[in-house]
């Protein structure tokens, strides 16, 4: 029987990819270990190895083709003594149409035509948001992944201010390991965009202390996972020392990468640390959802004369949002946003929460509850005000967070709200988090440890007693 | 505490290993299946993360097997193992089964961690396998800490503690090497030195990059050996055994080692040329050497066929039940927490 090559998943989060390139022909020789072709994924082009020996029987999809789900069977490999007459056999789909347009025009019509449905998970949502007050009238908007948003953001300061440069494992050379850091080592040099070895610690407290002397470093964490290495520069040196040389001594610095739960990498690599950097007095802590967001308030961070913690997230780098085409556009540090407006129950929430918080506004608003949804953005301060003003308006108040819930943020939030407006509180302030428990591996075991849209749809409508 | 025996290396670091004694044709054949079965489990986990049966980070063994099977080939019943999260080779090695360390991949309730820990974090008390870490460093510490335990109570076992040449700049590392040497712990820190950490090739991240020599100012001997060559690897890890069993404390061996794929399953790998890993393979490969050794000694293709068959069967066995075990029961999710 003829094998089958299937379109390989490369990364963990890929669900398809596009075909750029065969690099064997119909009729050739194969051997294991040969590349085969080329596949392009939204962070790099891989290269396919075979695994078996045998004649390139059939290319299925040709080169070009654009957003082949994943386990697509892209050709048949003939093993030694098959002829092409055996191809027949293979009972798989029939060979899918291509789409005609190259790789890149091919989006939108290959979706229609493509072989088979990826798996179950729809098309990346695009984040919208109210216009944000900062915004200009008739801004020209561009559209962006985040992970772009961010890179922009420190291309933009980078520019701005000699002092500003970034360090961090595989962000040079490698040009990030999310790719986050794409193009500045080539538009700024290998002296202020800076690979380190892996020590967390070390390169951390190299930061800090280069921040002391007046820099202003860009300390990226591979995830932040790993800064849990080097927890005792952030907290201990720089969130401490201006406090405690009397107002002398501060350290400007960033501390950037993603936070909070992957997928399937497991408890190791898989936990929300918004909570705990935003207990320490002395650190700003920022976890943004929108792409306009992600940009105007990393912009902010940088400039912001203090250590700020700069949450980001991994499942939404590549996520797409609108961003103002301003010369300087900087989201105030400490301001939270209304997402959506709503009179019957506040929702709030920051970072990968608001996936939630947004989505259950939806299926809320069918059932005839209007939800106002907060988005935090900043952690720390927090904006009490837009809290306590909407719950004083909607009587009821939700919180939502990937993270544990024992002194997690919901709490924190719950207890302010707790005590500027109880009076005006018609039912508890109730909680969805992520379970009490480490990050599972399994795929059934990790949805059920998250959040989901139901538990949060669940939680406002036993607020309003619906 | 015995006096320092100065048997097995010079203090000052790293003595270049000779040609390595020859192996008998049982130990020969041995290696080659041991080397076989990690290579062809590696390939069949390729393939299931392809077909997304496999998630999250994958990081493959190919290329390093004669590493670990020539040290497990010096260890005694009771000493200890532990590795980071390319770890798939190191379980195989201490006889964990295929099927239980591939429905871990899988992420099913067969899998030594009842699907909770995936490919990075896997233990098996039963076999002194301490994991499966997903901390660069971290199991350093942890290892050191197995050698406490030996010496604490008094036995003659040792931890084999193993990690990379980018988990060799942790600052815990230098840490416990230096209560390793003051307490003479009996570790073997085995450095794998595949030549990359992610895309950071040695020279880009290590001042020094001999590796044997980083335990000079604790007074730790080292040693560098050919990872490649499994006879090599036997005898550095039979003098380090003996070395740590006399009560001389640690040893560094650094393996020179080559990893065949990219670092994990989505790395494009465009820090290093393709010509580059043709040759390592084509000169180097672990599992050729040993394979042409035995067909000049007079070992038949036929014999070594049916070696690669009983291998192959054993993964397919594997896949095959890692594929189709359930997934674990939901009430698992809050079970293990505490005890
Ligand atoms: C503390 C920490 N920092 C960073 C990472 C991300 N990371 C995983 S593997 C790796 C490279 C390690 O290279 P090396 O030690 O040479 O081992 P190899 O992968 O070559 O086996 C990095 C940076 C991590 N898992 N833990
Ligand atoms: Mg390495």
């Amino acid at each position: 029987m003829p094998i089958q090559v299937l379109m390989p998943a490369l990364s963990p989060t890929m669900e398809k990819g596009n075909l750029a390139k065969w690099l064997k022909k119909e009729g050739e020789t194969i051997k294991s270990g040969d590349v085969i072709a080329e596949i392009e994924t939204d962070k790099a082009t891989m290269e396919v190895e075979a695994t078996d020996e045998g004649t390139l029987g059939k290319i299925l999809i040709p080169e070009g083709t654009a957003d082949v789900a994943v386990n697509t069977p892209i050709a048949t490999i003939l093993a030694d003594g098959e002829s092409a007459a055996d191809l027949a056999k293979v009972s798989a789909a029939p060979a899918p149409k291509a789409a005609e347009a190259p790789a890149a025009e091919a989006k939108g019509d290959a979706k229609a035509e493509a072989p088979q449905p990826a798996a179950k998970a729809p098309a990346a949502p695009v984040n919208e948001a109210l216009p944000d007050p900062e915004i200009p009238a008739g801004t020209e908007m561009v559209t962006q992944t985040i992970r772009e948003a961010l890179r922009d953001a420190m291309a933009e300061e980078m520019r701005r201010d000699g002092d500003v440069f970034i360090m961090g494992e595989e962000v040079a050379e490698y040009q990030g390991a999310y790719k986050v850091t794409q193009g500045l080592l080539q538009e700024f040099g290998a002296r202020r965009v800076i690979d380190t070895p892996i020590t967390e610690h070390g390169f951390a407290g190299v930061g800090v202390g280069a921040a002391m002397a007046g820099l202003k470093p860009i300390v990226e964490f591979m995830t932040w996972n790993f800064a849990m290495q080097a927890i005792d520069q952030i907290i201990n040196s720089a969130a401490k020392t201006l406090y405690m040389s009397g107002g002398q001594m501060g350290c400007s610095i960033v501390f950037r990468g993603p936070n909070g739960a992957a997928a399937r990498v497991a408890a190791q690599h898989s936990q929300d640390y918004a909570a705990w950097y935003s207990q320490i007095p002395g650190l700003k802590v920022i976890a943004p959802y929108s792409a306009a967001d992600y940009k105007g308030l990393l912009k902010a961070a940088i400039r912001d004369p203090n250590p700020v913690v700069f949450l980001e997230n991994e499942m939404l780098y590549g996520h797409t949002g609108e961003v103002p085409k301003l010369p300087d556009f900087v989201v105030p540090i400490g301001k939270a946003r209304i997402a959506r407006a709503g009179k019957d129950v506040t929702i709030v929430s920051w970072a990968m929460g608001m996936s939630y918080a947004l989505k259950a506004a939806d299926e809320l608003a069918k059932e005839g509850i209007e939800a106002e949804v907060i988005d935090l953005r900043t952690i720390r301060p927090m904006d009490t005000e837009t809290v306590i003003n909407s719950v004083k308006k909607t009587g009821r108040a939700v919180t939502v967070e990937e993270g544990w819930q024992q002194s997690g943020v919901g709490s924190e939030v719950a207890a302010r709200i707790m005590e500027h407006a109880f009076d005006y509180l018609d039912a508890p302030v109730a909680r969805v988090s992520g379970k009490d428990v480490p990050m599972p591996y399994a795929a059934n075991l990790e949805k059920l440890a998250l959040p989901s849209v139901a538990e949060v749809v669940a939680a406002a409508k036993a607020v309003s007693y619906r | 505490m015995a006096a320092p025996k100065k048997s097995v290396a010079k203090e000052s670091g790293q003595e270049k290993a000779g040609s390595p004694p020859e192996f008998t044709r049982e130990q020969e054949l041995k290696a080659l299946r041991d080397m076989l079965l990690i290579r062809r489990f590696e390939e069949k986990a390729g393939q299931l993360y392809g077909m997304g049966a496999i998630g999250g980070f994958c990081h493959l063994y190919i290329g390093q097997e004669a590493v670990v099977v020539g040290m497990q080939m010096a260890l005694k019943q009771g000493d200890e193992v532990i590795t980071g999260y390319r770890d798939h080779g190191h379980m195989l090695a201490c006889d964990m089964e295929a099927r239980g360390v591939m429905a871990e991949l899988t992420g099913r309730r067969g899998g030594y961690s009842r699907g909770k820990g995936g490919s990075m974090h896997m233990f098996s008390k039963e076999k002194h396998f301490y994991g499966g870490h997903g901390i660069v460093g971290a199991q350093v510490s942890l290892g050191t800490g197995l050698a406490f335990a030996n010496r604490y109570r008094g036995n003659d076992n040792v931890s084999v503690t193993y990690f990379g040449d980018g988990a060799a700049n942790q600052g815990q590392v230098y840490e416990s090497f230096n209560m390793a040497e003051l307490w003479k712990l009996p570790v073997i820190y085995v450095i794998e030195n595949n030549r990359y950490a992610m895309g950071t090739a040695v020279s880009r991240a290590s001042a020094q990059q001999d590796f044997s020599k980083r335990g000079v100012s604790f007074n730790i001997p080292g040693k560098q050996v050919d990872g490649m060559d499994v006879r090599a690897v036997k005898a550095a890890a039979d003098e380090a055994t003996a070395w740590c069993r006399g009560g001389n404390g640690p040893i560094i061996l650094e393996m020179q080692t080559y990893r065949y794929r990219g670092h994990s399953m989505s790395d494009p790998a465009k820090y290093r040329t393709r010509e580059e890993v043709e040759k390592v393979r084509h000169d180097q490969d672990p599992i050729e050497q040993v394979r042409n050794r035995l067909l000049a000694s007079g070992v038949s293709e036929q014999d070594l066929k049916a070696i690669d068959a009983e291998v192959r069967e054993i993964v397919n066995e594997a896949a095959d039940f890692a594929q189709h075990d359930p997934e674990p029961d939901a009430s698992e999710l809050y079970t293990d927490i505490y005890r």
